[in-house]
């Protein structure tokens, strides 16, 4: 007997497959959380969605959010990179040395920056995949080995908004069209790597590798140069975020950015992508870094106490990844359930 | 599933790794070179484990004088204990294919219970069982929602990271407790008598013993082993995955609380930035010490001597006058160039054609971190 | 005379400085009319090694050993945690150090290493942030703490307009001993009638991260729309919120003060965001500590409450006095202003 619809099937409400689809979609879900918290932060401290505060805070996150672009990417490919800060903050001492004696061209000293990161994140691609070893050990050595340069370029020296040239770090404050300057160069990155991965053949090649390497290899993706590809990427736009890092602060240290990894990684992994690989988008990337900046800057302006505030971030990222692990399992029971009717 | 909880089959699946494709059938001749070749895999990693600690501890004492002295012995191995004794217990749980980023929270957070405990009245006695109890309970935390929940340990540790921390600031705010009685810092801080050998030395290789017999000795060892190998194999042939790998976290935030209590006792603080900066130590320990970061394989041996390379390389550069951040560097190099090394003369070794490449290895899921080739 | 951390490019297997094993120097012909010269080595302690704050104190300490003799070696935790400084202070207790001068990450935790060194011999002299009571000779204290209390409350006064106004206070670590105990001064300062009209609206603790920092004084300003004044006694701190200060516009609504270093908040005096803040000579706080240093192992002091010593190039040459505790005062706080900051850029170099 053909496969028909039961005569007592309830026939399908628009709305609610809309609804359905929505939050089955990991995005869709987090954008909402951070509008609902939102409003209900507001209600308790009204400067909360100030312009003046959005504007601090989205700035202070989209340099983040690029930085998780670039780590979603690895972590796609069932990879990860530890030593995202340690490339951020190297880039961004770099390059402010460089502008310090006045001798280079701002737009010059940028390039370098980001050419340094692309350069540091092939020298993690190289020991990665040509000489085999595992991802977290690999990023986890030259998490070091980076910061030791940065300690060596400083030698004990920091970088204050004095030696930098006049005005360095208004971009950080600027807005066109009401929106934030470093929020309009994030959403900028995300475009574009949103493009590349959902509509190019890289793409393709990136969830391939990530979601199932030996089959991927029979239809002829190289995982190792998709890799390599991978963590290049990771590194510049590491440097791009080391970069902003020196115009958002304008203070630098041999210490910027330590710590940063893991925020970086935790927005990554609040925003959809799945550790184990295979899945998630850059767009989830973004908004995880949003919505943990968000929360961060939420805590302290309800007034918690300063002791509760790492408590509420742990548990953040826990329910944050546990709801995404119920909604997909809602959803492939879902699925499943259509399936038999 | 039978209810016996052993696993049955094959030996390949339930031995600690071995390279039983190494065996002779070298081209080249000469028994030595068999019985070379016939060695395991691990075997090989240990003897070069043995010779970089040969030459740090020579290397040190071309550094100075005074580097192959007792008092430096004593104290640059109380440095280490703290991390050597989570290194012990984090080598299990990555041999399963986990990982527990949480640890060094939980240094924090059991050392604020216990100067909490102290200053409210409660005597030493009392308070270390509690302590450990809420390492225990921490651990179990862990273990429950990676294995209820289906979430990625490297993620929940995150969370548990920040969380653990956190809830030390809570316990004891911005007070810093420090009357500890000499009784029991001298634990910490103090060497057996008459010698420069540290009590919490003494500890650690009680429980290093303790792991070497239970992760190669026992059939826990073998499930440990057979989960990380390929967990759906394993759960098929009776193993409780779930089970044990709980087990393993609550072992793990026990030894963390243990390792807080010893910390708090060797600097007589207990501080919420207690056991800071730890956990990197501790996966470094175990990544050095030939343990495979996407589970499967490893030695508690190796892990030993990997605490032992790590103490004489921090004592060297020490006793050269390298402050940490120089020091972090060479550990850092040391980290990659011993993943790489063992991986170049496997390659040689296939060149040479004493080891037939590996075909037709059982498929296994491959972890995060790992890239297939 | 001093040691400069090995580069990168010269490779570890090169590194065969043998850290004071052998106590070479050469006595400084110029020797000060009242510290003898003295030989040995001496090991410096910072809190955190690459911090720009105590690199300009070894400089100091640097320029006093060129002086009065002695060699300098500086070693030190990556982070601001006292258990790594543990093994530098047994280090240089088994290599015969004739002294060793620290800033301790906490007071207690290195006082049994610190304790073992002083029953070898050692001298041992704190200074910027203390060990604990009897774990050293001498405690080099860059400023008074009341002083320093005072001080911060004289300057969210003078920025207030009219001394009337909210304010807050962005802090470093919440167990920071230093700044606790600042603040608490400070408290007891506000107390007092003139200081009536400055409401105040708590305690933001920015880690020394500037990270932290600028978040937590944006939320600061979010949370207390019509706050006057910050008061951060964070070098790190200070320039966070005058940052933010100034990319939110609020020059002029909102000001900053608190402790900052002359080079680092330049800029931020001259645009208004921060017209006032303060500081100590941070170089004469390494040279101080080096002269008590030479001074305890040559016998010229021993240490105790009432002894008197005078280093020529500091204090105008006049003498300084042991307190209680062993404790000795650098000296009164500098404050910045528009009128000075050009001038002690120059002066101070940091």
């Amino acid at each position: 007997m053909a496969l028909s619809v039961p005569a007592n099937a309830p026939a399908p409400n628009r709305a609610g497959l809309l609804l359905g689809r929505l939050t089955r979609s990991r995005e869709a879900t987090l954008a909402g959380v951070v509008i609902v918290l939102g409003f209900l932060v507001w209600l308790e401290a009204p400067n909360f969605l100030s312009s003046t505060n959005l504007i601090s805070v989205t700035s202070l996150t989209a340099i983040i959010a690029i930085a998780a672009v670039g780590e979603a990417l690895v972590i796609i490919t069932k990879n990860i990179d530890l030593s995202v800060e340690s490339t951020m903050g190297l880039v961004a001492f770099v390059v402010a040395e460089a502008l310090k004696g006045g001798n280079m061209p701002v737009p010059a000293a940028w390039a370098l920056g980001i050419g340094l990161g692309l350069g540091l994140g092939m020298a993690n691609g190289v020991v990665i995949t040509v000489f085999r070893v595992p991802s977290i050990v690999a990023t986890l050595g030259t998490l070091s080995i980076y910061r030791g340069l940065t300690y060596w370029v400083a030698n004990g020296q920091e970088i204050t908004i004095s030696n930098l040239p006049a005005g360095y770090t208004d971009p950080a404050s600027q807005t066109f069209f009401g929106l934030p300057f470093f929020v309009i160069l994030a959403v900028a990155v995300v475009i574009v790597a949103g493009i590349a991965l959902r509509y190019t053949v890289f793409g393709r090649q990136v969830y391939a590798v990530g979601s199932n390497a030996e089959a991927a290899a029979t239809i002829g993706v190289r995982a190792r140069s998709t890799v390599f590809v991978v963590f290049a990427l990771s590194g510049m736009l590491a440097g791009v975020a080391g970069v902003l890092w020196g115009i958002e602060f304008g203070q630098l240290y041999a210490s910027s950015a330590s710590g940063e990894s893991l925020a970086v990684i935790a927005a990554v992994v609040v925003g959809g992508v799945s550790i184990a690989g295979g899945s998630g988008t850059v767009v989830g990337a973004a908004i995880g870094a949003l919505f943990l900046g968000l929360i961060n800057n939420a805590l302290v302006v309800l007034n918690l106490p300063q002791a509760w505030l790492q408590v509420v971030y742990g548990a953040v990222i826990l329910l944050a990844v546990a709801t995404d692990a119920l909604v997909q399992l809602r959803a492939q029971r879902a699925k499943a359930r259509s399936r038999l009717r | 599933m039978t209810g016996d909880p052993r696993p049955k089959g094959g030996p390949d699946a339930l031995q600690p790794s071995a390279e039983t494709s190494a065996v002779a059938g070298g081209t080249s001749g000469g028994a030595l070179s068999r019985m070379v070749g016939s060695m395991s895999a691990l075997a090989r990693l240990e003897v070069f484990l043995v010779l970089i600690l040969v030459f740090l501890v020579w290397w040190g004492v071309q550094l100075s004088h005074f580097f192959l002295t007792g008092p430096n012995f004593g104290f640059s191995t109380q440095a280490v204990m703290e991390i050597s004794i989570m290194a012990l217990a984090m080598t299990p749980i990555i041999i399963t294919g986990e990982i527990d980023l949480s640890v060094e929270s939980m240094v924090g957070l059991s050392s604020c219970v216990l100067g909490w405990l102290w200053a409210s009245g409660v005597p030493l006695e009392a308070a270390i069982p509690i302590v450990l109890l809420v390492g225990l309970a921490g651990g179990l935390f862990n273990g429950l929602i990676v294995t209820r929940w289906g979430l990625p340990s490297l993620v929940v540790t995150l969370a548990t990271y920040a969380l653990f921390r956190g809830l030390g600031h809570v316990v004891l705010g911005s007070t810093v407790v420090s009357n500890f009685p000499a009784g029991f810092t001298n634990f910490g801080y103090g060497y057996v008598p008459g010698t420069f050998v540290p009590w919490t030395l003494i500890v650690f290789l009680l429980l290093a013993a303790v792991a070497v017999a239970v992760i190669h000795r026992t059939w826990i060892g073998r499930q440990i082993f057979a989960v990380g190998k390929n967990k759906d194999a394993a759960r098929y042939s009776g193993v409780q995955v779930a089970a044990l790998k709980t087990a393993l976290f609550a072992v793990s935030g026990l030894v963390a609380a243990f390792a807080g209590i010893i910390l708090t006792s060797r600097t007589s603080t207990a501080s919420p930035d207690n056991g800071l900066n730890m956990t990197l130590a501790v996966v470094t320990i175990v990544v050095l010490g030939g343990v495979d970061i996407n589970g499967g394989k490893g030695t508690v041996p190796g892990v030993i001597l990997a605490v032992f390379i790590l103490g004489t390389l921090k004592s060297a550069l020490t006793q050269a006058g390298i402050s940490t951040d120089y020091q972090n560097v060479a550990i850092g190099l040391l980290l990659i160039v011993s993943v790489i090394a063992p991986l170049l003369a496997r390659q040689a070794r296939q060149l040479a054609g004493r080891v037939r490449p590996e075909r037709g290895r059982p498929a296994r899921h491959s972890a995060p971190g790992e890239v297939v080739h | 005379m001093f040691h400069r951390l090995p580069k990168l490019a010269s490779g570890m297997a090169l590194v065969l400085v043998l850290a004071g094993c052998s106590s070479s120097s050469t006595p400084s012909p110029t020797a000060a009319p009242t510290t003898a010269a003295m030989s040995g080595s001496v090991v410096m302690i910072p809190k955190q090694i690459n911090n720009p704050y105590f690199d300009v104190a070894f400089k100091g300490a640097q320029s006093a050993a060129a002086a009065l003799g002695g060699t300098l070696t500086q070693v030190g935790p990556s982070a601001a945690d006292a258990t790594q400084q543990i093994p530098f202070i047994q280090t240089a207790t088994t290599q015969g150090a004739k002294a060793i001068i620290v800033s301790a990450d906490d007071a207690n935790a290195i006082a049994p290493a610190l304790k073992s060194a002083m029953a070898a011999g050692i001298k041992v002299v704190g200074y910027d942030s203390s060990p604990a009571v009897g774990a050293y000779n001498v405690f080099v204290n860059q400023a008074d703490t009341n002083g320093i209390g005072k001080g911060l409350a004289d300057m969210a006064c003078d920025e207030a307009p009219s001394c009337t106004g909210e304010i807050a206070v962005l802090s470093a670590a919440q167990t920071a001993t230093n700044q606790n105990a600042w603040i608490a001064a400070m408290q007891t300062t506000l107390a007092g009638s003139k200081y009536a009209g400055l409401k105040f609206d708590g305690v933001y603790y920015g880690n020394d991260d500037p990270t932290v920092s600028t978040q937590q004084t944006q939320a600061m300003l979010a949370a207390h729309p019509d706050l006057k004044v910050i008061i951060a006694p964070t070098t790190v701190g200070i320039v966070a919120a005058a940052q933010v200060v100034t990319s939110q516009n609020l020059i002029g609504k909102v000001f900053v003060t608190g402790l900052g270093t002359p080079m680092g908040m330049q800029a931020f005096v001259k645009s208004g965001a921060s017209p006032e803040f303060a500081l100590w000579n941070v170089t004469d706080l390494g040279y101080l500590a080096y002269a008590v240093a030479v001074d305890l192992v040559t016998g010229q002091i021993k240490g105790n409450p009432g002894d008197t010593f005078t280093v020529p190039s500091l204090n105008g040459g006049q003498p300084y006095t042991i307190g209680a505790d062993s404790v000795v005062v650098l000296g009164p706080p500098f404050v910045f202003n528009k009128d000075n900051i050009d001038q002690y850029v120059k002066s101070f170099g940091f």
